[in-house]
């Protein structure tokens, strides 16, 4: 059987060749890859084996093709919709439109992104320490950075080429089916989602490659993820509505511009959850009328035409939540790099 | 005296107030093969470490191919194969796939890796389990591929830890005459750490003994035991076909030989101790007194009762500084602790 790796062999050396990390190797990089892309190619190739990432796959198909009948059942509707001004918008529509009966695409990719993140990261390294792989490799000419380098790029390459070919299944099913063409608007705005659900996903994966350096056990890191995970997604709001219910004045006794205030703060304690920013931006990308993520005041809304923005002005809206997911992910990787660095290695 | 390929001076390694490793001085020359022996837990994986550049030391200086190991690992790591204690391999890839993995890792060119790989696994005895999973591997399977996996490099010096463990008799006979012939023929420099006294005494040309941290000797094996056991160097032991009539008589007259300096009996068998080799004094002696002697066997040290008298020795100086009870405590808080 040839080995599924083979066929992403010029794919990835290509694609890393081109980047700054392998100049290091000097002369050899026209004809032998380095060895972060010799190790990364090497990820990818274990990730598409295992039984793990194929049952995340199947969840995640399973979510994309129910969510896509559901919008397609019920998207006729929604693009005679005549008080909706993104009602053109056919391929967004196809994204964010549910009866209620499921969540829409981009919600569940809320939850199950983080699960894939997780699942793809949580053993990364204590993996390697508990099977004696790690010493052998360190023993290897290679820097250590190169082992964290390769985990993340590794799953990350996994979570950019599913999302990228989910979207683009979904655009082609679009055409077939409804026989509409596709905005230029409309597709940025779609790539745009999928690099929004990569950076996403590369939270929860930087997060767990940080726990699998500081825990021993992969158990204990995968159960910390996932705590971290559950604390997020469903205690972080009951937490926060608890300060809200005890800190808080009652609005009745306040002016409309402390009122305002106070609905800015608790959206800001909100955005302190990744899912927050997460679920904000892309109905900002995926919705072009949103105009604003937090509440307006009438004199900011006056004389405003509710029409779709341009993709433009909406991912200046967005720009915030991007930079605090790509900021989120940094602190992780930072420090991952921190405690593993001068680690002993020893199995 | 030839440039040594490794050298460390003054290396020192302390894991909280535990001195794992302490004050080591050591020089391997290139082309031999340096058995490291002691027991588990006198520090000699930690300084295999310091010497890849895998630990940082707490004082002094690693040196391997005059490359400073603490400073330029990765300098070092391209002389050096190192096989760790319990070499690991990818379970769900096959050892084909292991190997050729870690050959493009080392720098191989791609149009090398695939019959480099297959070479090496003949050479250690694995070409006809190519293909199969690593995990399905037994474990003198695993050491094997461990060699070839340190080999596939062509390092200067290889290092290994516990390469015996866990390989059956015949296995381990086999895995060192490879090193052994493998040094030979290709001047390699190896370096081998082990508690299994006899197996290290069969290919190495020089031995350290490491115990507690410490080298307390270094030279090849019968310097050791002349160095040792230089003050009661002749043991002579005789073994009668009966038991004697009257021993006190016959001890007396036997310590009154010149050049005995102690005489025991047990048994059938005596066993007599002299500053010179006296043997036909004795058998005459034996011979002359009317009495059958079945057999005389002249006691010669191995490394066994080499590594034994210097245990021994070490341990009473720790039971005297009252060490050991230190050592009790400090593991106990650690347990704690956690």
């Amino acid at each position: 059987m040839v080995n599924p790796a083979v066929y992403f062999n010029d794919l990835f050396s290509g694609k890393l060749k081109n980047s700054g990390w392998l100049k290091s190797t000097g002369s050899l990089v026209n004809q032998q890859p380095g060895p972060l892309s010799i190790m990364v190619r090497k990820e990818v190739a274990d990730h598409i084996r295992s039984w793990r990432f194929i049952v995340l796959l199947a969840l995640l198909l399973l979510t994309f093709i129910a969510t896509m009948y559901v919008s397609l059942t019920n998207l006729k509707a929604a693009v005679a919709n005549e008080n909706d001004p993104d009602r053109l918008f056919l391929y967004l529509k196809l994204l964010t439109t549910s009866d209620g009966s499921l969540p829409t695409f981009h919600i569940f990719v809320s939850f199950l992104g983080a699960l894939l993140g997780i699942s793809l990261g949580f053993d990364a390294v204590n993996a390697e320490q508990n099977n004696g792989t790690m010493t052998r490799l360190m023993a290897q000419p290679v820097y250590r950075d190169q082992l964290l380098l390769s985990k993340f790029l590794g799953a990350l390459t996994i979570v950019s080429a599913l999302f990228l070919s989910l979207a683009l299944l979904m655009i082609g099913a679009g055409l077939l089916i409804t026989g509409v063409s596709l905005e230029a608007e409309e597709f940025f705005r779609i790539m745009s989602f999928v690099v929004l659900t990569v950076l996403y996903v590369g939270f929860w994966l930087a997060l767990s490659i940080l726990f699998s350096v500081k825990f021993r056990q992969a158990t204990t890191s995968a159960l910390t993820a996932i705590g971290v995970w559950l604390f997020f997604t469903i205690f972080y709001r009951i937490v926060i509505s608890m300060v809200v219910k005890g800190f808080f004045p009652d609005p009745v006794y306040l002016s409309e511009a402390d009122v305002l205030w106070y609905n800015n703060l608790l959206l800001d304690l909100l955005r302190l959850a990744p899912s927050q920013l997460y679920t904000d931006a892309t109905t900002t990308l995926l919705m072009p009328s949103v105009r604003s993520l937090g509440p307006l005041t009438v004199e900011q809304m006056a004389g405003a035409i509710p029409k779709p923005l341009p993709f433009r002005e909406s991912v200046l809206i967005v720009w915030p939540q991007v930079c605090g997911l790509v900021a989120a992910i940094a602190v992780c990787f930072t420090l991952t790099y921190y405690w593993f660095m001068r680690r002993e290695i020893r199995s | 005296m030839e440039q040594p390929i490794i050298e460390l001076a003054g290396l020192t390694k302390c894991y909280g107030s535990l001195k794992a490793v302490d004050q080591l001085d050591l020089q391997i020359r290139p082309g031999e093969i340096y058995g490291l022996l002691g027991p588990n837990g006198a520090g000699k994986t930690t300084t295999i470490l310091m010497m890849l550049g895998l630990t940082e030391p707490s004082a002094g200086v690693a040196k391997v191919c005059g490359i400073n190991a603490t400073h330029h690992p990765i300098a070092v790591k391209r002389k050096v194969g190192y096989m760790p204690d319990n070499v690991g391999f990818y379970d769900s890839m096959t050892a084909f796939d292991n190997l050729q993995y870690i050959a493009r890792l080392s720098g191989l060119p791609e149009r090398e890796v695939k019959n480099r790989t297959r070479d090496m696994m003949e050479l250690v005895g694995l070409g006809d389990a190519l293909h199969k999973k690593a995990g399905a591997y037994s474990r003198g399977m695993k050491q094997r591929l461990g060699l070839a996996d340190v080999l596939i490099r062509q390092p200067e010096v290889i290092i290994l830890d516990e390469p015996t463990l866990g390989i059956d008799p015949s296995g381990v006979k086999d895995f060192l005459g490879l090193i052994r012939q493998l040094s030979r023929q290709q001047g390699i420099t190896v370096l081998l750490s082990s508690h299994h006294l006899h197996q290290v005494q069969q290919v190495c040309d020089r031995v350290g003994i490491f115990v507690g941290g410490k080298l307390l000797a270094d030279g090849n094996v019968e310097t050791l035991s002349r160095h040792l056991f230089s003050g009661d160097q002749f043991v002579i032991s005789i073994t009668l076909a009966n038991a004697l009539p009257d021993t006190l008589q016959v001890l007396t007259a036997l310590k009154a030989m010149e050049g005995i300096k102690d005489v025991s009996a047990e048994g059938r068998t005596i066993e007599i101790t002299s500053a010179r080799n006296i043997t036909p004094d004795i058998v005459r002696f034996f011979v002359a007194k009317e009495l059958d002697i079945m057999g005389v066997h002249k006691k010669e040290y191995g490394l066994e009762d080499i590594y034994q008298r210097y245990f021994e020795n070490n341990l009473t100086d720790h039971e005297k500084d009252g060490k050991s009870s230190g050592l009790f405590q400090r593991s106990f808080f650690r347990k704690v602790k956690k």
